[in-house]
């Protein structure tokens, strides 16, 4: 199908994309249009004005600081796939990026629009769940930060005001005693994720976990973290007891059928991959915590 | 409200100037507008990779961008491939060595997908292939010889445009 009419406008700096949007009501962000425009086209979406904020040069970059890797909202998928620095400052997402889409769809597809649209099996969102990235957003009357935390406000609902933007994602540098690992089981390749799992675990100089992060995605409305499980694993050796228990806290999760997958199909697949997940990453842990 | 956004764009390296609706898709503005009808329409979600272009050098979905979006860019077609005297480029004619079409319908977002990977890395490894095409769905079910034709093209040390 077409999409229904709408006025174009097409910014060139954030505060006039703040402007607009505050003025113009009923009007959607256009970043990479991966999302959206499938919804503009099939008509589940009908707005008066679409703001294409594609050249807003500010929007667009990636810099390093002790503390984070801070990405512009407006960065490309292919752009960060490519990136040597996402690769070894934030590699969780390197390793999650080749599971977005396609290469024909990462090319225009964007950091922040993965994170505003909020699929729950989209592995972006899975990413910044599981490092506690940092969210900032600018309204007409500036900015504030979000954690990532407290970002999904519901199904497909990120915390954001209607006249808000989301300008930067601040993904925490990878530490050297950290491993991580992505996982996502997808019936063909590119397709949205039926379950999707990403693990960081840190391990102290006695060889013992000091701090877990596990994150699920395609379980339900939204994606979350498996916090018991996290607080259970610490102080723990990473070994395939303690890690197959931490696993089994999947079983407890609340996820109901749909139309294409029964909720027991999805927590059984859940439990085999978070074990997957926390093994790679406790080995990578071990290894240094450098590898893709 | 939607009134007509003045454009400029090349399009396989053609200047070219026309007046778009805003909610005019890139894949409709070139195959009516333009009468490039060799980029298909197929899910218009993004999903079967059959209205592949190059964007400024880089494969995209042209059913998931609006024509007004492509303004001040360089849009490729499977039209702007072959040179200009009609000579078919490496990788078409290993697509027609190969027998790595059928019905015809997928292969003009694929030739562009693999023309792209082959520009960027002229001997890309099977896997890599493989994943490249992956972002097509051929209902032939033909995605080997599509493999094979590239396979046969990389390595050569030749781009995969004329």
């Amino acid at each position: 199908m077409k999409p229904a009419p709408f006025a174009y406008h097409r910014p060139t700096s954030l505060s006039e994309a703040t402007v607009l949007l505050a003025r113009l009501g009923e009007a959607k962000l256009l970043a990479g249009g991966q999302s959206l425009v499938p919804m503009l086209n099939m008509r589940f979406l009908g707005p008066d004005h679409l703001i294409d904020i594609s050249r807003i040069e500010e929007l667009a970059f990636q810099k390093l600081t002790d503390e984070a890797l801070h990405i512009g909202a407006m960065t490309r998928q292919a752009d960060l796939l490519a990136s040597p620095l996402v690769r070894r400052h934030c590699p969780l997402l390197a390793e999650a990026l080749v599971h977005v889409g396609h290469q024909q769809t990462r090319s225009r597809g964007t950091i922040g629009g993965s994170l505003c649209h909020l699929d729950p099996a989209a592995e972006i969102p899975l990413v910044a769940l599981a490092l506690d990235a940092v969210l900032t957003v600018v309204g007409a009357n500036g900015e504030r930060q979000v954690p990532m935390s407290e970002w999904p406000a519901g199904y497909m609902t990120p915390e954001l005001a209607p006249d808000e933007i989301l300008s930067a994602i601040h993904m925490p540098n990878v530490q050297p005693d950290e491993g991580h690992a992505f996982i996502e089981f997808a019936r063909r390749r590119g397709d949205f994720a039926i379950v999707a799992v990403a693990a960081v675990l840190r391990i102290g100089p006695g060889g013992r976990i000091r701090s877990a992060a596990i994150a699920l995605g395609g379980m339900g409305g939204t994606a979350f973290r498996l916090r018991d499980a996290e607080h259970g694993l610490i102080g723990a050796l990473p070994q395939s007891g303690e890690i197959r228990r931490a696993a089994r806290a999947v079983v407890q999760t609340d996820v109901s059928d749909d139309a294409y997958y029964t909720g027991a199909y999805r927590r059984h697949l859940g439990e085999v991959l978070v074990e997957r997940a926390l093994l790679r990453a406790a080995e990578r842990a071990s290894g240094g915590g450098r590898h893709v | 409200m939607s009134e007509p956004h003045a454009i400029v764009l090349s399009v396989n390296g053609r200047a070219v100037d026309a007046k778009v609706e805003p909610r005019r898709l890139l894949a409709d503005f070139l195959r009516r507008d333009l009468n490039l009808t060799g980029t298909h329409i197929g899910c218009e979600h993004g999903v079967c990779g059959a209205c592949t272009v190059l964007v400024d050098g880089r494969p995209a979905r042209s059913c998931l961008m609006f024509a007004v979006q492509a303004d001040g860019c360089e849009v490729v077609t499977v039209e702007g491939l072959a040179g200009e005297d009609g000579r078919l480029s490496p990788l078409q004619q290993a697509f027609r060595e190969h027998h790595a079409l059928q019905c015809g319908f997928c292969t003009p977002g694929v030739l562009i997908s693999l023309t792209s990977l082959l520009g960027a890395s002229p001997d890309p490894d099977e896997a890599v292939i493989r994943d490249v095409v992956s972002g097509h769905i051929c209902r032939c079910t033909g995605y080997q010889a599509m493999i094979d034709a590239a396979r046969a093209v990389a390595g050569r040390g030749v781009p995969g445009r004329s």
